[in-house]
């Protein structure tokens, strides 16, 4: 093996081993840069299907575990308010565009265009943590986050509770009311793994803004934007089942 | 280099903001829609119909705001085939659940 690798290295003459022949960003096992790029952009989109494998276990649980305690669900959703869940919705599809957008700029090679599209895109992703923030700290001063401190009174007497009486919710069995607690597991669980993508997405697209102050997007190797935008545009995918299951599905039930 | 630049730009295929714009108002009209229909009582129907717009608005960023439109076949088969599976494993859980204790669902 060192036999060869000393052979191929003596064969190019060139002391940088004809690196001016090709791009920098461009990978000595790679033929080429478009093959370079289909690698990657496939490897990315397996990645995202372990994701969806993983997203849609959680969807599964809700489904059946709704089906099962279906009074316990509804009141459940009873307690999110579908304003700041709409509003969450625009944002994300909003950012979605943008970072769209942002592939094209740097497609295009338009680097303060790239940059101005990663900057929306972040601080759409933070006005989408900041009203998420607003609604945990909403169901944690209620007492409707899992655990010894979960409190019924809610269901056991809606009357009690503004949002379950807007619904015209009747009082719940001590047994059904018990597992509303189920509904708000999932209710954390996914929306909760959904904001744990966000942030690690946010963060990645800090990082992007100064590689691309610096330039690094926009003269050809779009290959990392492309990547993440993929990335961005899946958290935005399971958004947009996540919002009409927990929020809307059960408003007339 | 300039055969690699002009290999890239003949198989990079770059979609227009025109599309991208279009695709953001069919994707904002589609959460009014959802919101919309939320706030009538179909009965059965209302889960179904908010799932069926979420797999539409779904369907659009996959295929254009995620390029598999303009996308080679692999990975327009790695997409579907994934898709395939999951719906699969969802449906041979429900199968399951639904099959165990016959008429108590």
């Amino acid at each position: 093996m060192s036999d060869s690798t000393a052979i191929a290295h003596g064969a190019q003459a060139a002391p940088d081993h004809g690196h001016a022949e090709h791009p920098p960003y461009l990978r000595h096992h790679f033929e080429n840069a478009e093959q370079q790029n289909d690698a990657a952009g496939f490897a990315m989109w397996l990645f995202l299907l372990t994701e969806v494998m993983f997203f849609g276990g959680l969807f599964t649980a809700y489904l059946i575990y709704r089906n099962w305690y279906y009074p316990a669900f509804v009141a459940g959703s009873h307690q999110l308010s579908i304003p700041l869940g709409g509003l969450n919705t625009l944002l994300l599809i909003t950012s979605s565009f943008t970072m769209a957008m942002g592939v094209w700029c740097a497609e295009t090679r338009k680097k303060s265009g790239l940059v101005l599209c990663l900057v929306l895109t972040f601080i759409l992703g933070l006005g989408f943590l900041g009203i998420k923030t607003i609604e945990y700290s909403e169901k944690i001063e209620k007492h409707h986050v899992p655990g010894f401190h979960y409190s019924l009174q809610s269901f056991l007497d809606p009357d009690s509770d503004e949002a379950a009486k807007a619904a015209g919710d009747k009082p719940l069995a001590l047994d059904m009311a018990r597992h509303t607690e189920v509904y708000f597991s999932l209710y954390f669980a996914m929306t909760g793994m959904h904001a744990l993508h966000m942030i690690i997405g946010i963060a990645i697209l800090g990082y992007m803004v100064f590689r691309a102050q610096a330039g690094a997007y926009t003269s050809g190797h779009v290959t990392f934007v492309e990547n993440f935008g993929l990335y961005w545009h899946f958290v935005d995918i399971i958004w947009i089942f996540l919002f009409p299951l927990l929020y809307l599905i059960s408003r007339h039930s | 280099m300039t055969d690699q630049k002009e290999m890239e730009a003949a198989s990079h295929h770059v979609v227009s903001p025109k599309i991208y714009v279009a695709i953001l108002f069919a994707l904002l009209i589609g959460t009014a829609l959802t919101v919309g229909a939320s706030y009538v009582n179909l009965g059965v129907f209302n889960p179904i119909i908010a799932i069926a717009i979420a797999c539409g608005k779904a369907m659009l960023v996959v295929l254009f705001f995620m390029h598999v439109k303009y996308s080679s076949k692999l990975t327009k088969l790695t997409v579907f085939a994934g898709i395939f599976t999951f719906l699969t494993l969802i449906g041979m859980t429900l199968a399951d659940y639904i099959s165990r204790a016959w008429g108590q669902w």
